[in-house]
């Protein structure tokens, strides 16, 4: 059993945590009525902080019922999830959505923007939940927005937007207050390769420093070569996890390269 | 977070538009229904209230309600008058007669024959002409309503004649009354003259009017007065009261309007909670998103009586004041419906209503929200 599930989660611990996510033999099985279909069986997984951790795998292996786990809205059968060295399976319904509020930021792949609001207002929710005064709200997730490239496009409605700009409005949504952890399911799945490129990039050059983390699910291989380590999954299970040396800035080729062998080998590496 | 509950609601005009249509449909109909419901309630006692200067009324205990009369004997009056505590006593006729114009025009009116000293029951409001006319011969007081019925075409004008059980009587004035239950013109004339203009019968009077001396309970004075003569003797209120429940008890209104008011509410909220709920089932998804951010439950519940309460508020407005409306204008130019107004207790009545109604189906349908997995944000 992991140590960071024992230690208390102090403001101190969790700055100095040197692990993001740490999941221990974690099954999952949906119940419905007399249905149950098992999903999950025992994954081991851990995500260092300051890195960008991919989750790849055929559909329906369980990858979006993984991160949701991870982020603390489904809760595992069994095994055991630190996030920052907090045990989160163990919160109740009202901690557990305190945990995201303060610490998750999500981005999907269907945006999920609240379509009655602007982009600057869509962008600021996670702080107004919070309870930050709307002003203060709208103007730091303003700010966030305009090194988004989304400044002139603060007032437009969602529809009134491109799908890139509607997925960065999810990004500047998902950072505005500073998660230590960030959850994306499909981010790029709905854009084209150049957008797509261009959402990671900005996550990444927001969203990554030594005490965060950012997990993001995806079959898009274009934008394998962002991840700092992928974990391939099959059925329920973490086949194998491969630390991606060759990092963006390192060449396009390498990064597939990576993405595309596997290694096999330990599942922590 | 309510600002952003707001924006949701106004931002899917089309379904805020049909929330708000809804809810005043409602109100409007349950106000309007209820209102008439109760005007043709205090129309049955009109008559009765409208004889304000009488404690008590006396008469055949076999008399059930207003309009139908069980004469008594002329000498009832002095019978009650010789009751202790009895200030005064008056004769009080009421009855159904055919009057005729000399353009031929035959028509049904209620003829209230008042005492010939005193004028007690006379019309407290006149229009045209004097009261004191009355003790003229031959002399009657209709009302105005009851005029417009009979000539819709004419100018009110004092002077007029007409026959009465082929007796002359001219009206020498114009009175406004409680509209009767059945719309009928009003005639008032002294008890002698409405003598003349009824077919002759043994007994005539309809009620004895009396008045408590000072100290006396009229409910005391009731008790003695049944003892002493063997008439029914109640006080004006419960008189009135016992009208009312007897056309509640014995005619198919009570039951008519509350299908209506009923459908009214059945329609409405079924307009309303079905709009609502599926404003609130169709933002599913963005409530789940909310909650997936860690929006507390308790938070989205209050977003979505926040929702309830403004369409509610504004739905019940606009509904409230198209019944004013109605009834603003109808009471004025439909001579049916004179005097129907729109009762605070019922606009009250009416908001209680809608605003449970509306918060009954928000709590219905934030149940759906309350459950639903943020887990569904992740697919498709
Ligand atoms: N609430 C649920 N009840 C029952 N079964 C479920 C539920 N949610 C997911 N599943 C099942 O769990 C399995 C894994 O689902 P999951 O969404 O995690 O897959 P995925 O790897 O994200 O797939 P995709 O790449 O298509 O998004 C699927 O077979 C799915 O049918
Ligand atoms: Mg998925």
């Amino acid at each position: 059993m992991s140590q960071a599930s024992q230690t208390s989660p102090t403001a101190a611990t969790l700055a100095a945590a040197p692990v993001a996510i740490e999941c221990r033999a974690i099954t999952k099985e949906f119940v419905n009525g007399d249905m149950v279909t098992p999903v999950l069986h025992g994954v081991d997984l851990e995500l260092p902080a300051g890195e960008m951790g991919f989750l790849v795998g055929p559909s329906g292996c369980g990858k979006t019922t993984l991160i949701s786990i991870i982020a603390g809205i489904l809760t595992p059968t069994s095994g055991e999830v630190t996030v920052f060295g907090r045990d989160i399976q163990h919160l109740s319904a009202g901690q557990k959505t305190r945990f995201r509020r303060e610490n998750v930021g999500f981005i999907f792949q269907q945006y999920n923007l609240l379509p009655a609001l602007s982009a600057v207002e869509n962008a600021a929710i996670p702080l107004i939940a919070a309870g930050r005064p709307y002003r203060e709200a709208t103007a730091a997730a303003a700010e966030l927005l305009s090194r988004l490239d989304m400044g002139d496009h603060l007032k437009k409605q969602p529809r009134q937007l491109s799908g890139g700009q509607q997925q960065r409005v999810a990004v500047a949504r998902a950072l505005v207050h500073q998660p230590k952890l960030v959850v994306c399911d499909e981010p790029t799945a709905a854009l084209d390769a150049h957008t797509g490129h261009r959402v990671l990039e900005l996550l990444r050059a927001i969203a990554i420093s030594p005490d965060r983390a950012v997990i993001v699910v995806t079959h898009d291989n274009r934008i394998f070569e962002f991840a700092d380590r992928i974990a391939h999954m099959d059925d329920g299970r973490i086949l194998d996890i491969e630390r991606n040396g060759h990092q963006r800035n390192s060449g396009a080729s390498a990064a597939t390269q990576a993405a595309t062998t596997r290694h096999g080998g330990s599942h922590h590496v | 977070m309510n600002r952003i509950a707001l924006q949701m609601l106004l931002g899917d005009r089309a379904k805020y538009l049909g929330l708000i249509f809804g809810i005043m449909f409602a109100t409007l109909l349950i106000s309007q229904q209820t209102s008439i419901f109760v005007g043709i309630l205090v129309r049955t006692a009109g008559q009765i209230l409208d004889v304000y200067e009488a404690d008590i009324w006396v008469m055949d205990p076999r008399v059930k309600f207003f309009e139908e009369i069980e004469p008594l004997p002329d000498t009832a009056v002095s019978r009650v008058r010789g009751v202790p505590g009895v200030k005064w006593g008056v004769p009080f006729f009421r009855g159904q007669v055919v009057a005729r114009s000399t353009d031929g025009m035959l028509q049904q009116i209620m003829l209230l024959g008042i005492d010939d000293a005193t004028l007690t029951g006379a019309p407290r409001k006149m229009i045209m002409g004097n009261l004191d006319d009355l003790r003229r011969p031959d002399s009657v007081i209709m009302d105005r309503d009851g005029f417009n019925f009979i000539w819709p075409d004419e100018e009110m004008k004092l002077g007029k004649v007409i026959e009465l059980n082929d007796r002359r009587a001219e009206i020498v004035g114009f009175c406004e009354t409680t509209p009767p239950f059945v719309t009928t013109p009003v005639v008032y004339s002294r008890y002698s003259n409405a003598m003349k203009y009824v077919p002759p019968r043994s007994k005539q009077l309809s009620y004895v009017l009396v008045k408590a001396s000072d100290g006396q309970t009229p409910e005391e004075l009731c008790k003695k007065i049944t003892a002493q003569t063997g008439f029914a003797a109640y006080t004006w209120r419960q008189w009135a009261w016992k009208t009312v429940g007897y056309i509640l008890a014995r005619t198919g209104i009570p039951i008519n309007f509350g299908i209506t008011i009923a459908l009214g509410f059945i329609v409405g909220s079924a307009i309303a909670g079905q709009t609502f709920y599926l404003f609130v089932v169709e933002n599913l998804k963005q409530y789940g998103a909310l909650k997936a951010i860690g929006v507390s439950n308790g938070r989205i519940l209050l977003m979505v009586l926040l929702q309830a309460l403004v369409v509610g508020v504004i739905g019940y407005s606009l509904g409230i004041g198209l019944a004013a409306m109605f009834f603003e204008f109808t009471g004025k130019n439909v001579p049916a419906l004179r005097g129907f107004f729109l009762p605070w207790e019922v606009a009250a009545g009416a908001f209680v209503a809608i605003m449970t109604i509306v918060l009954l189906v928000s709590v219905f349908s934030v149940r759906k929200v309350l459950v639903v997995d943020p887990a569904i944000v992740f697919r498709g």
